[in-house]
Parts: structure tokens; C-alpha cells; sequence
């Protein structure tokens, strides 16, 4: 008999056969009434439904804060579940009375996820406890009442309380310092062994085809759909999908046989996470080795589900693009870039995604993979038309690769309402290599301006060879404006799009080469 | 007092996630949940709806329309204009047409989008001008007037007028809408709501049902926030599901999705205005006219008593001999606005900040300079009569310039922007006053219900809602401090209309005053036995000299061996009461809105803050430097709850005045219906450089404890931002006049920058020929 999905809950064991798309925040709530885990956007703008995923790396567990809104309960199969009540001792705890002390809560709604979240920087050995760290954890948290001065002021006394017990042990684990400071319950100590064991228990009772659980490699389009054949449904009326009833995406452009493909599920969830819980699903984040950066013959190599927040932290990765950091602070939260992939973020093909405005610029290319069969697509080539991609039935992407961009100057441009966690209403990137006065190669990308994520091929080929003067930044940017067709929406008329458009490219040259553009030479006779 | 009772009263459930909300409370075994079936259209008439294929859906349990309501299908606040579910005409897209019940929501949600209707269209207006001119007006023109504005120009040096258009605003509660309703016996309903006001959905759920309202317990033990949505525009969600549990006789749940709340419930109104301001040469105001169309949308819900706050507050903390302000509500086909923090206070105060600013402009001068030059002082006269005392507009202002110093700020300013070309910095500085007191006099009544047990603890209820604004903390607060005892001994109940008849709702600022003074009243009655009690028991002189401290009872100041325990078991077998209701009602307010004159409110609170803003020129972005603030609190009961309400006020103004843009398309459509659409402050935009002072104490003779209102004032802080981000761009463009509307988006921001370009410039050339 096929097993269910089995995770660790907090400190329990948990197995359920409800439906592996459905949402984890609507498992929590509705299956297990958890409900210190709050529905706020079912968006991931908001971050009241926040929990962390741990993981086994190694000896150690690697926790995560996420959305629980736009997870897929499929993901969480052999992993632990932390909740607020998960965090929970008999008194509070340091995060707690933290919160409680400089009057973080007022109407309490957002206060869970905030704490939760908390517990996730405490747990991140590459994060400390200063005030950006703090808002680092809260970037994906919105909070209506307090103005977020109270959150902030918890720094300074986790850091004096907790600052010098963050080490990690021998396996590269805060867990045993922190419930030592009695700010982690003690069966966190346990955690790693558990899931080790739950692992092995589940490798021995679940087939390989039929769960999209499956830790074996291979190409996603043999997966079949992770939804169980029997038992009765966790959740009254959601109608399991059996193997093999995989239904077709709306515009056909995904694999029809095998279901629904879910990589990071941060957009796909917004856009279309009423009807997912019915549908088969292949759950992709069960897949490490879609993970993964490496440097083969002069190239980046990303595996495709590499999430944002992994590639921002690679070493190989900043130390070729050194700001990419700065880059990610303009795109998404920590909790949602700990989900959004760069495989989901290319086959979504909204005109404005931010990853994908920067791979165009790195003039990346995607492998595609169906049934051991590869191809090598120019990400540049890969959009038809809008959300019309070249995918083929039962294509997965699998990888990313770009040049090694060492020695080539890197800016991303983001303009958005809010400038974290936003949608923009233009970005733009840009990568230029050049020899003394002399542009050797020049890739740009404008997202906001197209039906597609647009790769500015015109304006890219009339920069090799120039010199890098104002007449070409110029010539650079006529071209683009006529490379772009803006449409107004409610991320911002056609007319502001187009200006845009052109003060990002103005911005890609202050910024990328400040000793010969000054941002006033733009402007020379503005004021004439 | 010990800090411990210092913090917000439900803080150690709130990070614990063991605070309740309406559908956090353990579900009832058949629990059915319903999903509202909105308009798809602004403006029409019904001419078919089919239920049927929604009915067969699974798990759908009932599809309910307006014919199975066994009531009264009218209601509102103000005019009885609204219907729960629409019989004929839909009015705004997401009015509510039908409700769906089944066995989960999401079967609810899925069956809706099998109903079908066919409407019949009608025009869609969606401009308050366009309303206004077409006479659809909720009700006539209101005008407050004094001295004599006409005569006046002519004695202005500067005379400027202009015109604005001001945005609306979503609350963005947390929490969306939710009700549970649970049927009882003898046809009674019981119904758990995220109300700001339970007695308005008693009386709206009664009156659908058929039934009197003792037949309908409201029950609300807390909001997931609040401010001002949930005042009126709850009622419609908690008699909808007492409509369909009462039709079912099963409990029934509804809950908002996010989708659902921002499409159907109205927002802070959008206004349009022209001004014009005249001033003589040495900065004072001679006289101010403003006239403002309010976008009330399609009913009349709050926006008559909203309209109003935005003529009392017109002039905001200035003193103007001639004004004269006119407002109409005009009817649109959007969601019906409604009461937001403010309360049609921030656009009254808006406009004339704007008129200041242009009038700044003309005359050459810094808006700080007019500003100051025309602060309220005692002994002045607002335009609506009641005479200005206690004022604190000088003192909030000056204090400000001397603590965080203004003059540093500006040259440091000055000095930046000769610096640097794209990133300017501007700096403003915003004076509030704001009128404490609902302006429908008769809704300042409070009601508290203190029970002593036999074991010292004390349970208090009031009328007061818990919406994080810290009423329950203040009220705890309140009874402790009063009785002499710990605070922990308190424990605050949820509002119930069983036990708290006929309450205001939780709003205007005044909800400590309203209920902490009841429930003062209805200590000191309990107090008043207790000392009889203790006198006679201690052989006292009399009982005026007996108190309570630290839960000591003490004679003439002296210990007596006797403790709170003792007290209440001596006062229990003397048969006195250990139970009190308290009553209050705001002594002295009143208004005459035929002569538009009176004394509408108890007293006024006042402040100034300081924004300083860098705006990146080229991108169109900004960051806000550092907001500093100088606010009059009275004698605060919780500093760390009046902080809060400080802070947390202050960000929901800026976002207003800032990246909050509500958007519809002339079909009426809400453009930014989701939190992926519409943005709201997060913890990068609030400045880390941020600093609330509080004047020296005193005490206030309306407030409980000598306490002064807190919740809506600081809000309107956040309309300096828009003059700092204005001051700012003004430096990259001194040759143009800017924009006055808002919100002051990115893109408001860099097209305002490119006003007077005809055609953004794309070549070299275009540039070295200066055609922009």
C-alpha cells in the first residue's frame, strides 16, 4: 500500500494522505488545527502564515523560513514542520519577551510568523542578530499596527542575549547553543535522527513511480502525480487525484501526462492556487539534483531549482557578481526567495521577472530534458510571446548555464512601488565586458516593457565595438525605446514605463562605469 | 507602575499564536462555512441570476439570495440605503448578489463561479466631479464658514488657488473580514464577529432575521486589526452568516479571502478638491476656501460623519479669520468608503497643507515659515465655533526645533543637494491637531461592567473593542491602578452585548476615554462599599480615609494589616456589591449642524513631526532619512501601547501619502485588489532613525487617569512625508510647478520630474538641445 506524505510536525511524526498540491498553511489550519499559523494574503506578501522547513545537510538540520501559503504539502515529505507552537516552551522565550518587551504585537494577527521567522535567523548560521539581520527576517512580514520600530528594537537585546551563543557545532548546528539559551525546545537536539530515520522508513515503503517524493534523479516527466490511491482525504471535498489522471495546464504549454510541475510555487500559487489542491501535481523540490552551482569548461552551471536565496549566497556566485546581494535585496523577501527557483521563475515567463531580466543579461542558456534527451535553448530565444515559451510536452528544465562573468561589469535596475518585496514595474539588467574604451560585449534586459522578459537584442549587438561614451550610452538607449512597447496596468502607465526604460539604462551606466558617466550628462541642457 | 504592566496586555498570547481570532476557536463538529457571490458588474440591473449548477456543486449545502432573508433586507448607519444581498440593482462590482454555504470554504469559493447572471447594464461613474455634476449626491452640499472670505482677498499680498486629487486608502487589516454564527435555542442567534462595532451587528443581524435584538448575542474577544474597517463595514459578513445559520440552524462561518475583502468593502474615500489661499506679506493666513468632492462610492455608510471630520479638521492646527470650506459626498459605483483612522480628517488636513505648500512656492519662502506663523493659540475660534484651549500647537512645534534640531537638518540639506545632482534631500515639518470626541455627540457614551470575585480576581467588560490599539490593556490598567491592585488580577473580557448594551463602536479616537471612565465609575462604586466595609471593620474616622495600595488597605495613609483578599471576603459577608456597572457620557460636548457651530469636541490633541527624505532623481525612488516627532499625550496610561500608536499611525500615513495606490478602471474595477498589487509600508520603508517625545505630562480632565486619546492623530504625521518628497524634487527642479495629488508614487514622482517635457528625450541630440 502506498504510503502518504510523512513529515515531523513540530515534535511529532505526522503521515497524511491529503492532496500533495494542497497548501501547507490550509494542511496546518485545517488538518491539524494549528492555528497560531495565520491566513493574511495567501500571497506571500505578508508572511503571517511564516513557518520554517528544515532539511537534512549533512549531519545537520538547514532551517528555512517560508510562506506557508504557496508551499505544497508534497514538499514538506521528509522534512520538519516548525510552527509557532513548535517554538513554544512553558514561559517565553528570548524571541518572545523580546517582542513582548519593546511592544512588537498590538493586534497580535502577524506576531506568529514574525516569531517563527525570528526563530529561522536564529538558525541561519550565516546571519547574525543585528539590526539587518532583524529586518532581513522581517523583509517578508508585514505588520499594519506597530511601524515596525518595536520589531527593530529586538535586535540590540537578542544580540546581548543571544549574540555569543549562535555557534555552531561540530556539524555545523546551532541547535544544541540555542536550546541550551532556552530560546529552541529541547527536541530540536533530536531532530536530525528523526529525520534520518524517517527517511529510511519511507525509502523502504514508498515506490519509486507514483510519488513525487521520490529522492531518485531522473527526468521529472516520468514522475507521476505524488497524490496517494487510497485512504480517505484529510481535507472533506478535496477530490485526490489518482496516478495517472494528470490534467493538462490551461495553455498546454507544461507536460500534460504527468501533472501540474511545481518548482518553487511563489508565482504558480498566486496565480492559480484555487484549482492546484484537485489537480496531479509533480512536486519538484523533492529533487536535489535539480540543485546546485558548479563551474564546468569556463561556465556557471545552475541547477535549475536553485533558489533565488542559494544563488545570492553561492561564493562562486558573488565573487563574479559581487553585488548580486544588493540585487536580491530588490526582489522578493528572504522567505519567499528560500522557495522561488530560477527554473520557476524562467518557465513562469512574466514579462517582469526579476531573475530572468538578470540571466538574459548573463546571456544564459537553459537545458531542456525529456526522457534523457537534452537541448540547449538561449534563454534570449526561449519566449514566443507572451507565457508562450519553447517547452515541449513533457520538457523539464534542468539546468541553467552562463560565462563565467568575471571581469564583465553586472548591474540589475529595479523600480517598483515598494522598493522590497514588490512587483516592478520596470527592471532591467546589464552585463558589459570591455577592453580599455572599447565595448567588447554588451547584453541588456528590460522586463516591464514587453509581453515577454525582453532580452534587447538590437541595443545589446550596437554596443560591441563602441567606445564607452555618452554618444553610445545615447545610442543605447534610442535603440531600446525602440526595441520596447509598454502597456499601462496597474504597475504603471505606458508613458512612465517607457521613462523608466530609459533612466534604468542612464542608471546602468552611472552605475556600472562612475568614472565616465555622471548622471548630470544626461541632463546636459535640461536647463538650458 | 511596574513594567510588567507596562506591555500590551495580550502580548504573551500574540507570540505564542495562542491569541484566538473568530476561526481560531475550536470549530463546531458541523461547521459550514459560505462564500459571498459578488457583482461582476459596477452598475445594472439583475436580470436573470442562476443558482442551480452552484446548488449541485459539492459539498454546497445552500445557495442563499435576498428572497430568503426573513427580515429586513435594508440597512446602514446613517441612511437604511443598503441591501445585505442585492434583489435589483447592483451598484459596484463585489456587491453582494448571493451567498454560497457548503461543507468547506473552498467548495464554497469553487461553487461560486458557477453562478451565473445576467445584468443589464447601466453608466458606470466612478469620478466624484462627474458625480457631483450629475447631482447623484449622497446628500446636499455641507459648508462651515467664518468671517468673510470673499471680502478678504483683497487684503491678501499672495492669493494662490489650485486643485488636488487626493487617493483612498485599503485598511489592510491583517485579519480580513469574518463572523461565526451559531444558532441557539428559541430562535435565538449567537454571533462571534471581527467587529469594531457589536452593537451595529446586533441590531443589523436582528433586524434581517426578524428577531429583537435580545435574541442576537455579539460576542468579540479581539480583531486581528481594525482601523475603522471593521466599524461599519463588518456588519455585512456577521448577518450574512447569521442569515445562513438561522435559515440552516447549523453554525456557519465566513471568512474573507483577501480577494474577496479588498473587491468588496470600502476604503478610506478618495476626495478631489480646489483651494485657494491668500496670505498677507509677513506669512499670515488672511483667508481659505476649499471646496471637496468626496468619492463616498454607491451607499451612504459612514461618508456623511466622515465628510464632516474633513470640514472640522480643514484648517488643522492653523488659525485662519476668514474661511470657508464646502464638502458633498457624491455617489459613485465603487465599494462604499467607509471610516479609516482619520476619518476625513487627513484629506481636510491635506488640502490646506497643499495650499501652504503652493502658497510657499509663489511667496519664496520655506512652508515652515507659513506654518509656524499661523499656529493655533488659546483664546482663537475654530471656523465651527468652539473656542481653542489647552493648546499645545506652539509648544509641539518648538519643542520639535529645539530637540531634533530643524535648523541642522536643513543646512545639512542645503549642503547635500549642491553636492550631489540625482539624490536631493527635502525636509518638512507637519503640525496636527485633531478633535477628540465622536461629532455625532450622542455616540460619546460608555458603558463598563466590573466584577469583584470572592478570590480578588476581577473580571471587567466594556464596551470597548480590542483591535490592538491596547484598549484592553488600558482598561486593565485603568481598574488595577484605581482598585490598588496588581494588574495581573484583571482580567479583561470579551465585549459582549449581553453584558454591555447599546455600545459606540470602538472608533474616533475615543474609546479609553468612553470606556476607561465607566469603567473607573464602576470601580469607585465597588470602592465606595468596600471603604464603608474597611472603615467600620478598622475603626477608621471615615471612609474617605480608607485607600488601597499594592493591595494593602491603608487608613489615613498608614497600613492597616489588612490585605485586597481580606477586603473583598470582608465586603462580600457584609453584603455590599462586588459588582458594578459604570456609565459615562463626555460632559459638555454639543453641536448645531443646521448653524454648522458648537462645541463638538471634549478636547483636542496636538503634535509636530519632521520628515527628512533623499529622492533618488533619476530612478524616481526615495527613501525616507528620519521622522521625529513631538506629540501631546496627556498622562499616559501604557507608554509602550501610546508609542505604538504613535508609531504605528505615523506608517499607516506615510504609506498613504506615499506607495499606497488604490486604483479602479472607469468600469469600476479595483486594479490593486491584492497585497501583490497594493503596497502597504514593511520594514525597510519606516526609517530605523525614528523618535517619539512626548510632552511633559499633564494632565488631561477628560481621559481616564488623566490620559489623552491616541489612535487616530498620529496618522496625519504622514502627510509630511509628501511635502518633504515634494521639497526634495523641487531641488532637482526648481523651474516647475509640481504635483499636489497623491499617493506620491515612483511614477507620480519621476513624471512629475518630466512635467514639461513634451517628449522624453531618447537621443544625445534631443538632450544638447535642451528639448526637455
Amino acid at each position: 500500500m502506498p504510503a502518504g506524505i510523512r513529515f515531523i510536525l513540530n515534535d511529532r511524526e505526522v503521515e497524511t494522505d491529503a492532496p500533495a498540491g494542497l497548501l501547507v498553511l490550509d494542511y496546518l489550519r485545517d488538518c491539524e488545527r494549528l492555528a497560531g499559523t495565520k491566513e493574511g494574503c495567501k500571497e506571500g506578501d505578508c508572511g503571517a502564515c511564516a513557518i520554517l522547513i528544515g532539511e537534512l545537510a549533512g549531519e545537520a538540520v538547514r532551517y528555512q523560513p517560508v510562506t506557508s501559503c504557496l508551499v505544497p504539502l508534497a514538499e514538506v515529505h521528509g522534512r520538519h514542520v516548525v510552527t509557532i507552537e513548535g517554538c513554544n516552551q512553558a514561559g517565553l522565550n528570548p524571541v518572545q519577551e523580546a517582542v513582548v518587551e519593546f511592544g512588537g504585537t498590538q493586534c497580535g494577527f502577524c506576531t506568529p510568523g514574525i516569531v517563527v521567522s525570528l526563530h529561522g535567523l536564529l538558525l541561519d548560521n550565516a546571519k547574525g542578530l543585528s539590526l539587518d539581520d532583524v529586518k532581513y527576517a522581517l523583509s517578508g512580514h508585514l505588520c499594519r499596527c506597530t511601524g515596525y520600530r518595536s520589531l527593530k528594537d529586538c535586535a540590540a537585546t537578542l544580540e546581548r542575549d543571544l549574540g555569543s551563543r549562535l555557534q555552531a557545532n561540530g556539524s555545523g548546528s546551532r541547535v544544541p547553543a540555542l536550546t541550551a539559551a532556552g530560546a529552541l525546545p529541547e527536541y530540536f537536539t533530536a531532530i536530525p535522527e528523526r529525520l534520518r530515520a524517517l527517511r529510511a522508513s519511507s525509502q523502504a515503503t514508498r515506490p519509486e513511480a507514483g510519488t513525487a517524493a521520490s529522492s531518485r534523479p531522473g527526468p521529472a516527466a516520468a514522475a507521476a502525480p505524488a497524490a496517494p490511491t487510497s485512504g480517505s482525504p484529510a481535507v472533506a471535498g478535496l477530490r485526490r487525484v489518482a496516478s495517472g489522471d494528470g490534467l493538462a495546464d490551461g495553455d498546454g504549454s507544461r507536460p500534460p501526462a504527468s501533472g501540474l510541475h511545481i518548482a518553487g510555487g511563489t508565482d504558480l500559487y498566486v496565480q492559480q492556487g484555487e484549482t492546484i489542491p484537485e489537480r496531479a501535481v509533480v512536486v519538484l523540490g523533492q529533487r536535489p539534483d535539480l540543485k546546485g552551482i558548479r563551474r564546468a569548461d569556463g561556465e556557471y552551471r545552475v541547477g535549475a531549482l536553485t533558489t533565488f536565496e542559494e544563488f545570492g549566497a553561492h561564493p562562486a556566485v558573488i565573487a563574479a557578481i559581487p553585488r548580486i546581494g544588493a540585487f536580491n535585496h530588490l526582489i522578493a523577501s528572504w522567505q519567499i526567495r528560500n522557495r522561488a527557483t530560477l527554473a520557476g521563475n524562467i518557465v513562469n515567463a512574466s514579462p517582469i521577472g526579476d531573475f530572468t531580466a538578470l540571466l538574459l543579461a548573463l546571456d544564459a542558456r537553459i537545458m531542456l530534458e525529456q526522457g534523457g534527451t537534452q537541448r540547449s535553448v538561449p534563454l534570449q530565444e526561449f519566449y514566443r510571446g507572451y507565457k508562450q515559451i519553447d517547452l515541449r510536452p513533457g520538457e523539464l528544465l534542468t539546468e541553467v548555464a552562463f560565462a563565467d562573468p568575471t571581469g564583465a561589469r553586472v548591474n540589475f535596475e529595479k523600480v517598483s512601488k515598494r522598493t522590497c518585496l514588490d512587483i516592478a514595474s520596470v527592471n532591467s539588467a546589464c552585463s558589459i565586458r570591455c577592453t580599455g574604451d572599447t565595448i567588447d560585449e554588451a547584453h541588456l534586459s528590460l522586463g516591464g516593457v514587453a509581453p515577454i522578459p525582453l532580452y534587447l537584442r538590437e541595443t545589446s549587438r550596437a554596443l560591441r565595438g563602441r567606445t564607452l561614451d555618452l554618444e553610445t550610452a545615447w545610442a543605447a538607449i534610442h535603440i531600446s525605446q525602440q526595441e520596447i512597447a509598454p502597456i499601462s496596468d496597474v504597475r504603471g502607465s505606458a508613458e512612465y514605463k517607457r521613462l523608466l526604460a530609459r533612466q534604468l539604462l542612464i542608471a546602468h551606466f552611472v552605475t556600472l562605469f562612475p568614472d565616465r558617466f555622471a548622471a548630470e550628462a544626461f541632463y546636459a541642457g535640461e536647463r538650458a | 507602575m511596574k513594567a510588567d504592566n507596562a506591555k500590551h496586555i495580550d502580548s504573551h498570547l500574540h507570540v505564542r499564536g495562542e491569541s484566538q481570532y473568530v476561526d481560531d476557536a475550536p470549530p463546531p463538529a458541523d461547521l459550514l462555512h459560505a462564500a459571498v457571490f459578488g457583482s461582476p458588474r459596477a452598475h445594472g440591473i439583475i436580470t436573470r441570476l442562476a443558482t442551480e449548477a452552484a446548488r449541485a456543486a459539492p459539498g454546497v449545502v445552500a445557495v442563499l439570495t435576498a428572497k430568503d432573508i426573513p427580515g429586513v433586507n435594508r440597512f446602514g448607519p446613517i441612511f437604511e440605503d443598503e441591501q445585505l444581498l442585492v434583489e435589483r440593482e447592483v451598484c459596484f462590482i463585489g456587491h453582494p448578489i448571493a451567498l454560497v454555504v457548503a461543507r468547506t470554504a473552498h467548495q464554497a469559493r469553487l461553487a461560486r463561479e458557477l453562478i451565473e447572471v445576467e445584468i443589464d447594464e447601466l453608466p458606470v461613474v466612478v469620478d466624484p466631479r462627474q458625480a457631483f455634476a450629475a447631482g447623484d449626491l449622497i446628500h446636499p452640499p455641507r459648508t462651515m464658514a467664518a468671517g468673510d472670505v470673499a471680502g478678504a482677498w483683497s487684503d491678501c499680498d499672495v492669493v494662490v488657488d489650485g486643485r488636488c486629487e487626493i487617493g483612498g486608502q485599503e485598511h489592510l487589516y491583517l485579519e480580513t473580514q469574518r463572523a461565526r454564527a451559531v444558532p441557539r435555542e428559541d430562535g435565538a442567534m449567537q454571533v462571534f464577529s471581527s467587529t469594531q462595532g457589536p452593537a451595529a451587528v446586533q441590531h443589523v443581524t436582528a433586524a434581517v432575521l426578524g428577531l429583537p435584538m435580545h435574541k442576537v448575542e455579539v460576542d468579540v474577544k479581539r480583531l486581528g486589526g481594525g482601523f475603522g474597517g471593521k466599524e461599519d463595514q463588518a456588519t455585512h459578513w456577521a448577518a450574512m452568516a447569521a442569515l445562513a445559520a438561522a435559515h440552516l440552524q447549523t453554525p456557519v462561518e465566513l471568512v474573507l479571502n483577501r480577494l474577496d475583502d479588498i473587491r468588496m468593502t470600502g476604503k478610506r474615500h478618495p476626495y478631489s478638491a480646489d483651494f485657494r489661499i491668500g496670505l498677507t506679506a509677513d506669512c499670515k493666513i488672511r483667508a481659505y476656501e476649499a471646496t471637496f468632492y468626496q468619492n463616498s462610492g454607491a451607499f451612504a455608510d459612514l461618508s456623511p460623519p466622515v465628510l464632516a471630520r474633513t470640514l472640522f479638521h480643514g484648517t488643522n492646527a492653523y488659525h485662519i479669520p476668514n474661511v470657508r470650506l464646502t464638502a458633498t459626498p457624491c455617489r459613485t459605483n465603487l465599494q462604499p468608503h467607509t471610516a479609516f483612522r482619520g476619518f476625513g480628517g487627513p484629506q481636510g488636513m491635506y488640502v490646506i497643507e497643499a495650499a501652504i505648500a503652493k502658497a510657499a512656492d509663489a511667496m519664496g519662502v520655506e512652508a515652515a515659515a507659513i506654518q509656524r506663523a499661523n499656529l493655533l493659540r488659546d483664546g482663537d475660534v475654530f471656523h465651527y465655533g468652539q473656542v481653542v484651549q489647552r493648546c499645545r500647537a506652539e509648544r509641539t512645534w518648538d519643542e520639535l526645533v529645539a530637540a531634533f534640531d530643524i535648523d541642522g537638518i536643513r543646512q545639512r540639506a542645503a549642503e547635500f543637494n549642491r553636492g550631489n545632482f540625482a539624490l536631493k534631500k527635502g525636509y518638512a515639518l507637519m503640525p496636527v491637531c485633531f478633535g477628540i470626541s465622536f461629532t455625532k455627540s450622542h455616540l460619546n457614551q460608555g458603558n463598563a461592567l466590573v466584577h469583584v470575585y470572592t478570590d480578588g480576581s476581577v473580571g471587567v467588560t466594556t464596551g470597548g473593542i480590542e483591535m490592538g490599539q491596547g484598549i484592553s490593556s488600558n482598561v486593565a490598567s485603568v481598574v488595577a491602578r484605581t482598585f490598588g491592585i496588581s494588574r495581573q488580577r484583571v482580567r479583561v473580557e470579551s465585549t459582549n452585548t449581553t453584558r454591555i448594551a447599546n455600545m459606540s463602536p470602538s472608533a474616533a479616537s475615543a474609546t479609553t476615554d468612553l470606556n476607561g471612565n465607566a469603567a473607573l465609575i464602576a470601580v469607585e462604586t465597588i470602592l465606595d462599599g468596600m471603604r464603608e466595609v474597611a472603615a467600620a471593620e478598622l475603626a477608621a474616622p471615615a471612609p474617605h480615609t480608607v485607600t488601597v495600595a499594592d493591595e494593602q488597605v491603608r487608613v489615613a495613609g498608614k497600613p492597616a494589616g489588612m490585605s485586597w483578599i481580606d477586603l473583598v471576603g470582608l465586603t462580600h459577608r457584609a453584603r455590599k456589591r462586588l459588582s458594578a456597572h459604570g456609565y459615562y457620557a463626555t460632559p459638555g460636548i454639543h453641536y448645531d449642524e443646521e448653524r454648522e457651530h458648537g462645541h463638538p469636541f471634549a478636547y483636542h490633541v496636538y503634535g509636530t513631526a519632521v520628515f527628512e527624505v533623499t529622492v533618488d532623481c533619476l530612478r524616481g525612488t526615495y527613501a525616507v532619512d528620519q521622522v521625529k516627532i513631538v506629540h501631546d499625550l496627556g498622562r499616559t496610561i501604557n507608554p509602550t501601547v501610546d508609542r505604538g500608536q504613535v508609531e504605528g499611525g505615523l506608517a499607516q500615513g506615510m504609506g498613504w501619502m506615499t506607495m499606497e495606490d488604490l486604483q479602479w478602471d472607469a468600469e469600476g474595477r479595483c486594479l490593486s485588489h491584492a497585497l501583490s498589487t497594493y503596497k502597504a509600508p514593511d520594514v525597510y520603508f519606516m526609517p530605523d532613525d525614528m523618535a517619539v517625545k512626548f510632552l511633559q505630562p499633564e494632565d488631561n480632565p477628560h481621559g481616564p487617569l488623566g490620559a489623552k486619546a491616541v489612535g487616530e492623530p498620529p496618522l496625519m504625521y504622514g502627510i509630511g512625508v509628501y511635502f518633504a518628497l515634494r521639497n526634495a524634487m523641487k531641488a532637482f527642479r526648481p523651474d516647475i510647478d509640481l504635483t499636489l495629488d497623491t499617493p506620491m508614487t515612483p511614477e507620480r514622482l519621476l513624471l512629475a520630474l518630466h512635467r514639461s517635457t513634451a517628449r522624453i528625450p531618447t537621443t544625445h541630440a534631443e538632450c544638447r538641445d535642451g528639448s526637455w
